[in-house]
């Protein structure tokens, strides 16, 4: 390092000088910013998803449960006709509960207690006896959901101190609720009203019941017809297709269709299918059949994809044996890439579970309280009801949206984890 | 009567298979030297019986109501149809289906109760004429089929031809969709433009569809320029891209150049589920934490924040396509030959500067690519915007403001129940024609690129 005489000085590099050690500190510095960039950008992903999941489950988590109250339901044959449960006068009935639960409080009292009850409260005794008449007569101790503001009261979701006139129950309603509290008369059990319930205005009542069968209706559709459409249009591409203008088309419009936007798909619906051919509005049938059109292109895809794995070797030895290539394709072929297909069709099924906007367009997001017999009912599905939900201003429905969207994800998991199973499964490396 | 129909079919071609493999089966008990396999002529019959009858019952029933409405709606007397507008008609259709239906509600005229009543003829007359003509094509198809079974009639052949036209049909059925789509929407576009000048649509810069419903009620007069739409669309569209592009890049040369395997393993499944949560999740998200977060940070700033930000909107779009865009870098670096990384570093560079100097360049068209087609999707993206961004078109390009798209727009109107008359429906339409457009030219060019991209280097 000393007698370096010879050569141009720029050549001429000195591993150990001021110069060269700057420069080699930087470009590590360069290195470990761009690691830390890098880094950053995942853990900026990463938190987003973790906030996203927290909210939804710390705000969802309440609505698994749902405040009761146990009152004394008097249940006398004058109201109640034994011979048909169904159609006795439960109005006066729950006037009387309150009287017989309440003894000595006053008229303008009672009425104030009522409110603690949700309105539907009589449907759910009259539930109750039209299931068990020999009822009739008796006194019984029955715990009926409480409305909502009383429901946010007991989650601890009301700031007691808070201005009086700014909150929806006063200082004596809630005195009222300490006492009924204190007497015992409060649980929280597991709300399983949200699965068995379908939507209601109120909160408290309302349930998933109509929107998850009108989603299993309209998935039904559309696997039973982008299922064979889409391993038929694959076969043909990938087993049969001369390579000419036409394969050409179709591929390029099938990539393309794979990538229009869902609501483009909704304005075809709406213009064709109830414009054209007069299908009822709101029905899963409809929203199948459109979200099968998105469906498609997925399956299309991933059938091909399953399809081009399976070895020449195994179509070879079919045709050398004297199969025709039809057979070739649907005796061997077809067998072998069914995991795939399988797998590419439930991942494209999930997809269309959670597709909304194509739907709001052709009216599933009608308030309809009852669920569904048939798929040409008016129905919702579950990412519309909880775009219903979603906007609606009641409190307890915030959290009722929370809820629906993780029994959503719940479902996407399902499904995903099926797919998975499949594929680590029956895949084979060739 | 649908399901009898179907029923009958399926009996009709369960009939022809057993009968002609039967038949066949008997030839060759006979001595004779069958060409094909009693299957396929028993398959010859199913086909045949099934084919035709199926396309036949399909198109009956999709056409079925319509006609049956366009014969009542002709066939009501005179003047009940006449001097009102296209509502009242509709009307007066879902009247007489409910009385048809059994559901009276108060005293209808007398003759919607008839027109009912021809109703239920006409849609019992239709059940039968399809059932009978079910049973005639069946019928026929099997009595052709039946005479066909021979010796040397080539069954086998005849079957995958048959499957073979399947096969084509299925695959077209993709056209079919992309026709569909595009002739729905310039047919109700044209409609819409008889009514709105094209040149207003295009560009007009105010965007106000709320036209008055009756003559006499006080409104804005409507106006159709959809360049605020426009705006509000890119400028949504613009946040999301600037935020997710670099979060994307960045996770995708992180994984793919510098994460262990096992990180690597656990990292990206995990960026993936954000890519398959559903869009009305990310709406409600925004609304519930994100809007207010921001306007809470906009508060302590001092500056002012509208509800519902075209930020909040196109922030969390960005969340939504920050796997998209790093799957689709984290292929084109895959991409890019091994031999431009070993010659890299051989000459001692940094794995910091391989990355930049010489994988990101030759990667450049693969992730531009995947730019091009986030920005597609997030011009076509629906419900985040339906939830989180505002319904009134502004000529303001701060993303502070409220701001609407092209897509918020298409659900507001069409939202409810329609009528296909007033050109507050069809503007959606027009909507809908230009979105199609515009993203099927950049995903048009974006395939384009990616796959000129691939062959570079295969």
């Amino acid at each position: 390092m000393t007698e370096q005489t010879t050569g141009s000085p720029t050549r001429n590099h000195d591993w150990n000088s001021e110069q060269f050690r700057k420069n080699l500190a930087r470009r590590r510095r360069g290195e470990i910013v761009l690691r830390g960039f890098g880094l950053a950008a995942i853990g900026l992903a990463f938190l987003m998803l973790a906030i996203l999941l927290w909210t939804l489950i710390s705000g969802g988590a309440q609505a698994f449960r749902q405040t009761h109250v146990a009152i004394e339901v008097p249940i006398s044959a004058e109201l109640v006709d034994p011979a048909n449960p169904a159609d006795g006068n439960y109005r006066t009935v729950m006037r009387d509960a309150m009287q017989t639960t309440f003894p000595d409080a006053d008229p303008s009292e009672l009425r104030a207690l009522a409110g603690i009850l949700s309105n539907a409260a009589q449907f759910v005794v009259r539930d109750r006896v039209v299931d068990d008449p020999s009822l009739i007569g008796q006194t019984v101790r029955i715990n009926v959901p409480t409305s909502d503001p009383y429901d946010q009261l007991n989650k601890g979701n009301v700031d007691i101190d808070s201005d009086e006139a700014l909150r929806r129950l006063d200082d004596t309603d809630i005195a009222a609720f300490k006492q009924l509290q204190d007497e015992g008369r409060i649980t929280l059990p597991i709300n399983w009203a949200l699965l068995t319930n379908a939507d209601s205005r109120f909160p408290e009542l309302a349930g998933l019941k109509g929107a998850i069968i009108g989603s299993a209706y309209a998935l039904l559709v559309c696997f039973l017809i982008s299922f064979p459409l889409g391993i038929g249009a694959a076969i043909y591409l990938e087993e049969f297709a001369p390579k000419n203008k036409l394969s050409d088309v179709i591929e390029v419009n099938i990539n393309n269709l794979a990538a229009v936007p869902s609501v483009v798909f909704g304005l075809l619906a709406l213009a064709v299918f109830l414009g054209w051919f007069g299908m009822p509005r709101s029905a899963p049938f409809v929203g199948g059949l459109t979200l099968s059109l998105m469906t498609l292109p997925t399956i299309i895809i991933a059938t091909r994809a399953a399809l081009k794995a399976v070895p020449p070797s195994i179509r070879e030895a079919a045709l050398g044996v004297g199969a025709s290539k039809q057979q070739v394709v649907f005796g061997h072929v077809l067998p072998l890439a069914m995991p795939g297909i399988l797998t590419g069709t439930i991942i494209g099924l999930a997809q269309a579970l959670g597709e909304t906007a194509p739907l709001l367009l052709i009216g599933m997001n009608a308030f309809v309280t009852a669920a569904p017999s048939s798929p040409f009912d008016a129905a919702t599905a579950l990412p519309t009801q909880i775009f219903i939900w979603a906007d609606s201003p009641e409190r307890g429905f915030v959290a009722r949206t929370s809820a629906a969207i993780l029994v959503l994800l719940g479902f996407l998991v399902m499904m995903n984890a099926i797919a998975i199973y499949l594929r680590s499964r029956f895949e084979r490396r060739w | 009567m649908t399901g009898i129909a179907f029923a009958m079919l399926l009996t009709a071609a369960l009939a022809g298979y057993m009968m002609n493999r039967r038949a066949a089966l008997a030839l060759r008990d006979g001595g004779q030297r069958l060409h094909s396999l009693g299957m396929f002529h028993g398959m010859y019959a199913a086909l045949a019986v099934l084919v035709p009858a199926i396309i036949v019952t399909l198109l009956w029933l999709a056409l079925q109501s319509s006609v049956i409405d366009a014969i009542i709606m002709s066939g009501l007397p005179d003047g009940a149809t006449e001097n009102v507008d296209t509502g009242m008609v509709q009307l007066i259709k879902s009247e007489i289906h409910s009385i048809a239906r059994g559901r009276v509600f108060g005293t209808p005229e007398p003759w919607k109760i008839e027109a009912a009543e021809r109703l239920n003829a006409l849609q019992a007359m239709a059940g039968w004429l399809l059932l009978a003509v079910v049973a005639l094509i069946s019928a026929a198809a099997l009595f052709v089929t039946r005479r066909s079974v021979a010796s040397e009639f080539r069954a086998r052949q005849a079957v995958e031809r048959i499957i073979y036209g399947l096969l084509i049909a299925c695959s077209l059925f993709a056209i079919f969709v992309t026709v569909g789509i595009v002739l729905s929407l310039v047919f109700e576009s044209i409609r819409f433009f008889q009514m709105v000048p094209i040149t207003e649509f295009l560009f007009g810069t105010s965007w106000e569809p709320q036209i008055p419903i009756r003559a006499d009620q006080i409104a804005a007069e409507g106006a159709f320029g959809w360049i605020p739409v426009l705006l509000g669309t890119l400028v949504i569209t613009f946040v999301a891209i600037t935020i997710s592009v670099p979060v994307g890049l960045m996770s995708a040369i992180y994984l793919n150049e510098f994460a262990s395997p096992g990180f690597r393993g656990i990292a990206k499944p995990l960026l993936e589920i954000l890519a398959g949560i559903p869009t009305v999740v990310y709406g409600f998200f925004a609304i519930l934490t994100v809007a207010p977060a921001i306007r809470a940070w906009g508060a302590a700033l001092g500056i002012p924040v509208a509800p519902n930000t075209a930020l909040a909107a196109g922030g969390v779009m960005a969340i939504m396509l920050i796997p998209f865009i790093s799957s689709f870098a984290d292929d084109a670096l895959s991409a890019v030959p091994r031999s431009l990384r070993d010659g890299s570093m051989a000459l001692g560079a940094t794995r910091s500067e391989t990355v930049l100097k010489v994988l990101f360049p030759a990667a450049i068209p693969g992730i531009v690519g995947g730019v091009l087609l986030a920005i597609s999707r997030a011009i076509g993206e629906t419900m985040i915007v339906v939830m989180a961004a505002g319904l009134i078109a502004k000529m303001t390009i701060n993303p502070l403001d409220s701001v609407t798209t092209v897509t918020v727009q298409i659900v507001t109107l069409l939202i409810g129940d329609t009528a296909f008359d007033s050109p507050k429906t069809l503007a959606a339409f027009a909507l809908g024609l230009m979105l199609f457009i515009v993203t099927l030219m950049i995903n048009i060019v974006a395939l384009r690129v990616v796959r000129k991209y691939r062959e570079l280097y295969d």
